[in-house]
């Protein structure tokens, strides 16, 4: 289980950083957020994989690492989720921005035909 | 205390009477004059009152706290060198300040001049007052500002700028390598006591780091002092008004670098490096000062370089390592103080009476101006070492030393009386220059002024300057020799040898090199009288050696050249090599990191594959190569392929056990999709290039970069694989599940670290949501399209209605529904998967279909969402909730919780971390209504002409949502 795991944050990974470096800016967009599933999962598996372990407490009860599933690396994507979501809004704009100014959609700004 | 006091008051004074200058109204009668001279006169009166003290011996001193923690202190201390400094900037300053009041023109900004003059003043007494080498190098920097703005003074001519600029540049970097100096002394010494350093000469002289310290320690003394090879600055700081050259060039700016040396003197003289290095600059600043001056026609000019040739001397004085050639230099440094800043004021009566200052166009001022020709005649006489003028007794002692330095057996020292003598002719020669020139030959009638005497208080600080240089040469050790005795001790100490001041030593080498130089002087004189006829510009010989034009190639080179080319070679404006240099950067930085210890996998045993996850991330897999394939041409396939990915991710936290995040990644997904289709409309069209004939290049960069990314996802793959196999190590996320409960009161723990222990985070993070989607608006509002997208799609174009009809009634009835969830979501966040997060964002879902079913338009006109009031009220009432736990005494965004019964409906947990959290939910929701509505709206403005060229004047923008909100 762990190999495909690796496996698919390695290609999420990878078809990101391919998308990073193509000069259209929406390939840029598809890759970071591809790049940002690749991170989040990576960060995920701080915690491991163990299947069946709860995630909600027992009212009244001390929690045990052994039996719960890890809720930092949770509470550490969650936030990541969050703020990917702000920066791709982000950047979508900043792309229907450049485009209107520039006329093309290069990330360097050039025209087409530039 | 009040030795503490004077001494306070003797730094204190000057600035505020700079500050109260700068606020007086401009030009009102002389207003600004008299501060100046009263505070000038103050400041003596301060030095004056030390004296006792100073003179008996004792060193009055001020230890203020200045940065405890570094073991700094602020120390004001006056010793006898220290005291004859501060009496020659005061003093000479009050008659600078006297002068100026006549010089100046009621047309300059007189009050700037004055506070500039005073703060200058200020900051050399700070200078040679402090007591600390950390102070001292502080206020040498503010000498180097100060002297900057007054030699900029006349700030609508350019080489007073440039002049400003080069003495800036030079001074001040000068200081940065003395600031290193001295860092590197107080670690040698282990303080930066002056005390505690001049204490310390054998561990500082005997130390591997003496040569780098004394290296950098010369560096700054030798630039401001403007010892060859840093000199060049001096002559161009000739464009100062006249009383400024005065001051800063006859006893305060160039001499805080000889007063550096001969505070340092007694720790770092002695050794053969200080001879050479100061002996080599000192003689060759010397004559070539000398030489050049000769050759001047500007009178300022001629000063300029004939004080660059005596600071050499001093410096060459303090080079001999002997006690007895150390006080010739103190006592020189006073002489050339007098006389210099007498000849400076002279030079500025000729120019202020006649209109021009070119040697070349003066003559027989004698007959028009009698009194100033007598006064600089006797000033000139001094600067050339005529008997019975200061000058003489001084330049006779640098004989006495130059002879008996003489007798060692280098190459620099045998030709030390060669200079003195060579150098005392240079100066006969060109004393007779300025005076002869200016002075005397047939009178002329083309000068822009009809020359006249200048008014009686304008001579007044000549006549008190001359006076001193005559009594101090008739009388020396009767007048001077106790301030200088003081001086010499202070520095010295018990080592201080027997000299004697006196005129007549009987007929003595260094008698006959006098006699011999001035015959010499004059004879040469003569000799160039043809020269100078020709009015030639220029130095002979040396027309090559500019050290100005040298210094303006070598700015131009670094500040432009360099570094275009620097930029060039090094630098790129394109983003996708930036990137792509990110990219290796990043794969370099990780794989240099794993080489010292391998990437070997750890022996955790493996979880079963279970074969569901497997197909769920060979599609998801399959999704991301796909979406990365298609970005370029189909955009609307990558984008769907894409949520195919995001969906794997999301099953993948179910299925470990995340409900959390799969809620949240699951609606952040949804909302992504919808915003980035709102985009696509606006990119240009792409069609695919069917030909397969692609050039060479594209290929060769498509496969350079397919290796990185190949390369990136491998690394990616082996780190995450590796870090898996290993057993996850004990973190703090046992302190968040013992206590998640117990003192958060809630059982989703992940919820309660965000809106109770991490409370401060998740604020951040919303004000950071808050802030994009502010900005998202903001740039929005300025949007144009390009023109080929500006057509209204086919949709907006046909009959409303026709487009999802079903799904259309279906929504709008799902909108209160969709809304009953969010709330719930909100509500059990605490216990139960859910909080504001998803909240937030679910209820803004309920808001996007309305927008999916009905378009832009039906939704603007039917559903008014405030999306600003949400995010203010949100983010206040997060802060608030916050606040409320610092008011009741308790660290900020402290939690309290409790249980309310609410009959059949259960228990709903109020813990103040439930309000907090609602903060959140008004926060995420405005935020994401806000971005979706300002994105969505761009598709219902009225086409406008696109200006798609950059730089275009942009008209004001259409009134777009603003009312809304």
């Amino acid at each position: 289980m762990e190999l495909i795991l690796a496996l698919s944050i390695g290609v999420l990974g990878g078809s990101g950083v391919w998308l990073l470096m193509r000069p259209r800016t929406f390939q840029l967009i598809i890759g970071l957020l591809l790049l940002s599933y690749a991170v989040n999962l990576f960060i995920f598996s701080m915690g491991r994989f163990p299947v069946g372990r709860p995630p909600i407490l027992e009212p009244n009860t001390m929690g045990d690492p052994a039996v719960f599933a890890d809720p930092l690396p949770q509470a550490l994507v969650l936030t990541a989720i969050v703020i990917g979501f702000a920066t791709t809004a982000l950047f979508l704009v900043v792309m229907m921005a450049s485009r209107g100014l520039t006329g093309g959609d290069h990330v360097d700004g050039r025209g087409p035909g530039q | 205390m009040p030795d503490a006091l004077f001494l306070s008051a003797a730094i204190g004074l000057p600035y505020l009477g700079a500050l109260v200058a700068a606020l007086l109204p401009r030009n009102r009668s002389s207003l600004e004059a008299w501060l100046a001279g009263g505070v000038a006169l103050l400041t003596m009166g301060m030095v004056w009152l030390l004296w006792p003290s100073v003179s008996a011996g004792e060193v009055p001193r001020l230890d203020l706290p200045w940065a405890p923690e570094l073991g700094l202190t602020f120390v004001l201390r006056m010793d006898g060198l220290a005291s004859v400094f501060a009496a020659m900037i005061a003093g000479i300053g009050f008659l600078v300040v006297l002068y100026a009041r006549y010089y100046m023109s009621p047309d300059d900004p007189i009050p700037r001049f004055f506070s500039f003059l005073l703060a200058f003043m200020g900051s050399m007494m700070g200078l040679v007052l402090s007591g600390n080498l950390i102070q001292l190098v502080f206020f040498w920097e503010l000498t180097s500002l100060f002297s900057f703005l007054l030699i900029g003074y006349w700030q609508h001519s350019a080489a007073a700028r440039d002049g400003a600029r080069i003495a800036l540049t030079v001074t001040a970097g000068g200081g940065l390598a003395l600031l290193a100096g001295v860092l590197l002394l107080g670690h040698i010494v282990g303080s930066y006591d002056l005390d505690r350093v001049l204490s310390a000469g054998d561990l500082i002289r005997e130390h591997p780091l003496y040569l780098p310290t004394l290296v950098l320690v010369l560096v700054g003394a030798l630039t401001k002092s403007a010892q060859f090879p840093f000199h060049f600055w001096l002559p161009q700081a000739m464009a100062a008004p006249t009383p400024v050259s005065a001051y800063l060039h006859s006893a305060t700016l160039v001499k805080a670098g000889i007063f550096l040396l001969a505070r340092l003197w007694p720790v770092m003289a002695g050794t053969d490096a200080w001879f050479w290095i100061l002996g080599s600059c000192g003689m060759v600043t010397l004559l070539l000062g000398a030489y050049v001056a000769i050759f001047q026609h500007d009178l300022k000019g001629l000063l300029a370089y004939s004080t660059i040739s005596h600071l050499g001397l001093i410096t060459l004085l303090l080079s001999l390592n002997s006690p007895l050639a150390m006080v010739a230099a103190i006592f020189h440094t006073m002489n050339h103080a007098t006389f210099k800043a007498s000849l400076f004021m002279a030079a500025g009566i000729i120019d202020h009476e006649t209109g021009t200052r070119d040697i070349r166009r003066l003559s027989g001022l004698n007959k028009t101006m009698p009194f100033t020709a007598r006064l600089a005649l006797v000033a000139a006489a001094a600067m050339a070492g005529v008997p019975l003028l200061n000058g003489f007794i001084s330049k006779e002692m640098f004989f006495t030393e130059a002879l008996s330095a003489s007798t060692d057996p280098t190459l620099l020292h045998t030709m030390l009386p060669i200079a003195a003598l060579v150098a005392s002719v240079l100066a006969v020669a060109y004393s007779l220059r300025f005076i002869h020139g200016a002075f005397f030959g047939p009178d002329v009638d083309t000068l822009p002024r009809t020359p006249h005497e200048p008014p009686q208080w304008m001579r007044v600080p000549v006549e008190v300057l001359v006076f001193g240089c005559m009594v101090v040469g008739i009388l020396p050790a009767a007048t001077i020799g106790p301030f200088l005795d003081v001086a010499v001790r202070s520095v010295l100490g018990a080592g201080t040898p027997e000299y004697s001041l006196a005129v007549w030593h009987g007929f003595n080498i260094p008698l006959m090199l006098s006699m011999l130089a001035l015959a010499l002087g004059v004879v040469l004189y003569r000799l160039l009288q043809r020269h100078f006829r020709t009015g030639v510009e220029g130095t002979p010989l040396l027309r090559g050696l500019d050290g100005r034009r040298i210094f303006d190639r070598a700015m131009v080179f670094l500040s432009w050249r360099f570094a275009r080319t620097l930029e060039r070679l090094l630098g790129t404006s394109r983003l996708q090599m930036q990137l792509r240099l990110m990219v290796c950067g990043t794969i370099l930085a990780a794989t240099l990191a794993l080489l010292p210890y391998g990437l070997r996998l750890g022996g955790v045993t493996l979880t079963r594959v279970d074969p569901v996850v497997a197909l769920i991330w060979l599609v998801g897999a399959g999704c991301a190569i796909g979406a990365a394939y298609q970005a370029k041409y189909h955009r609307l396939a990558a984008l769907v392929l894409l949520g195919g990915t995001g969906l794997a991710t999301c099953l993948t936290f179910v299925w470990f056990s995340a409900p959390d995040l799969a809620m949240t990644q699951l609606l952040v997904e949804v909302v992504t999709t919808v915003l980035l289709l709102l985009g696509l409309r606006w990119l240009p069209k792409r069609q695919e290039f069917t030909s397969t004939s692609a050039a060479l290049l594209p290929r060769l960069r498509r496969a350079r970069d397919f290796t990185i990314a190949i390369g990136s996802g491998a690394g990616l793959a082996a780190i995450s694989y590796a870090t898996m196999t290993r057993p996850s190590p004990e973190g703090i996320s046992r302190h968040f599940l013992a206590r998640a409960y117990t003192e958060g009161g809630g059982t989703n723990v992940v919820n309660v670290i965000l809106v109770d222990f991490r409370g401060f985070d998740t604020l951040g993070e919303i004000a950071v949501l808050g802030v994009v989607a502010l900005t998202v608006f903001a740039l929005l509002r300025r949007f144009r399209p390009a023109p080929e997208s500006i057509r209204a799609p086919e949709q907006q174009q046909g009959g409303e209605g026709d487009w999802l009809l079903i799904p259309g009634v279906l929504m709008k009835l799902l909108f209160p529904v969709i809304c009953a969830v969010a709330v719930f979501l909100l509500l059990r966040g605490h216990d139960l998967p859910g909080g504001g997060f998803a909240a937030g964002l679910m209820m803004s879902i309920a808001i996007l279909l309305q927008y999916m079913a009905f378009g832009t338009r039906w939704v603007e006109d039917h559903l008014r969402v405030r999306p600003l009031r949400w995010m203010g009220a949100g983010l206040v009432l997060a802060a608030g909730t916050g606040a409320a736990a610092t008011a009741l005494g308790r660290p900020f965004l402290t939690s309290y919780f409790a249980y309310a019964e609410l009959g059949w409906l259960g228990k709903l947990p109020l813990a103040s971390a439930v309000l907090f959290d609602l903060g959140v939910f008004g926060l995420v929701f405005g935020a994401t209504v806000l971005m979706l509505i300002a994105i969505a709206h761009q598709s219902v403005r009225s086409p406008k002409p696109a200006r798609p060229v950059l730089g275009a004047p942009v008209p004001a923008p259409a009134p777009a949502l603003a009312g809304d909100l």
